[in-house]
């Protein structure tokens, strides 16, 4: 494929993930941080990210598939993921912590879980564009090219 | 990317423990800022870390309350004669922190008279009025809402680089700008003016709003369960020279709240000698 495709497909990639509500401002934020000094800085923190979030929805399933739920230990799991996705710009993910934040207050074991699989689902989803975003900025970047700027109004 | 599971690090540290254990590195620049930063998130540590130094900070991050009092020696009652030479211009802390709350930390920093008189920062990521009055109350300079942005941090820097230099060369800081921001509110007697947040709003970025779900428009709204109305970070130091450099702040994206047009969304100053109610 074309550099210049390729450029295009990225941005027309990245541009959806913002449509869809996937991503929001905060990774805008992000991109800003990478420069030539730091030229992988985005990757970076979303993989941390990912390794983070991977752990956290671990000790998730494992708290709230005992016999007694302990929200106390819940709670705080989700607010910790809220915050890194929203960091990031995992707006659905937070959107999810949100709602599942309010049903550990309610201590609503049933609504925990319901929530507990709409976050896994939202995190999986933002975690498979981003890694086929950086797979397309890599095949870029592979080509000899530079990685376009998010064009402003869309 | 944590090595001794406190301080961490995306990149060589070769700020850490300035000052601490004799002063082998070579005499700091009385203008740079040195920046504590306090966040049990590794996340927003890598984050608040990169968006300090891109603003030419030099940065020394920790992950909990301890481990700042710790860096800052002030974990025990003996006094350290290197911590004379330690040069901390800002400790910026997140709130919510397992152990010691950031709130917390800014007490035990207040009531240090070695770092009494260092601008202390919380973040969150709740917009909570009582949070935020507490904190200013208990003499933080300033309340950033999470997810913190490049303008916030520039907005920071500005107001640092006037204060360093200003109690470098006369030993003293600036009388505090506490100056309202909110428009509905009188003129203050202070000469300097916080300019309204129009000066962020650049050539808007106009992610249109998510169609297919019920994602909440591009802007920082509460989520927590206060039903305070979207207010936006408190402003910090005011003077005209942040309001020049405000022209710089053209990466700030009008979704963020300090640039929405809505008055009543207008970033306020809390004042700590208290402001108008805001809910």
């Amino acid at each position: 494929m074309e550099l210049v495709q390729m450029q295009k497909s990225l941005q027309d990639y990245t541009k959806s993930l913002f449509l869809d509500g996937v991503l929001d401002s905060q990774f805008l934020q992000l991109q800003q941080l990478q420069d030539e000094s730091n030229p992988d800085f985005v990757s970076q923190v979303v993989t941390l990210f990912f390794q983070d979030s991977d752990r956290i929805l671990n000790d998730l399933s494992l708290s709230l598939d005992q016999q007694v739920v302990d929200f106390k230990k819940v709670d705080p799991h989700v607010h910790q993921l809220k915050g890194s996705s929203s960091s990031i710009g995992a707006q659905r993910v937070k959107n999810a912590c949100v709602v599942f934040r309010s049903f550990c207050e309610q201590q609503n074991v049933e609504g925990c879980h319901r929530c507990l699989q709409q976050v896994k689902q939202e995190y999986y989803l933002v975690k498979n564009r981003l890694e086929t975003l950086f797979k397309l900025e890599q095949q870029i970047v592979a080509s000899g090219g530079m990685i376009p700027a998010m064009e402003l109004g869309f | 990317m944590a090595r001794d599971g406190g301080v961490s690090c995306l990149r060589s540290s070769e700020t850490m423990r300035v000052g601490i254990g004799g002063m082998e590195s070579p005499p700091l620049d009385l203008d740079e800022v040195h920046v504590l930063a306090v966040d049990d998130s590794l996340v927003d540590r890598i984050v608040i870390e990169r968006l300090l130094r891109i603003t030419s900070c030099k940065v020394t991050a920790v992950d909990s309350g301890w481990r700042a009092l710790e860096f800052l020696g002030l974990d025990n009652e003996r006094a350290s004669a290197e911590l004379n030479r330690l040069k901390v211009d800002l400790i910026i802390t997140d709130y919510c922190m397992p152990g010691m709350t950031g709130y917390e930390l800014l007490k035990k920093i207040k009531e240090s008279s070695s770092f009494r008189q260092v601008p202390v920062v919380i973040m969150s990521s709740e917009n909570v009025l009582t949070r935020i009055d507490r904190c200013l109350e208990e003499g933080a300079e300033d309340f950033l809402l999470k997810p913190v942005k490049l303008a916030d941090v520039k907005r920071l820097r500005s107001s640092l680089t006037r204060d360093v230099k200003l109690s470098n060369a006369n030993k003293r800081k600036l009388p505090e700008d506490s100056v309202p921001v909110n428009t509905s509110l009188p003129p203050p007697p202070s000469p300097f003016t916080i300019s309204p947040d129009s000066s962020d709003s650049s050539p808007p970025l106009t992610i249109s709003p998510e169609s297919s779900d019920s994602s909440p428009p591009l802007t920082i709204s509460p989520e927590s369960s206060d039903s305070s109305p979207p207010l936006s970070p408190v402003e910090i130091f005011s003077s005209p020279l942040s309001s020049l450099l405000d022209d710089e702040d053209d990466d700030v994206l009008p979704s963020s709240p300090e640039s929405s047009p809505a008055p009543e969304e207008s970033p306020v100053r809390r004042q700590k000698m208290g402001s108008p109610g805001l809910d």
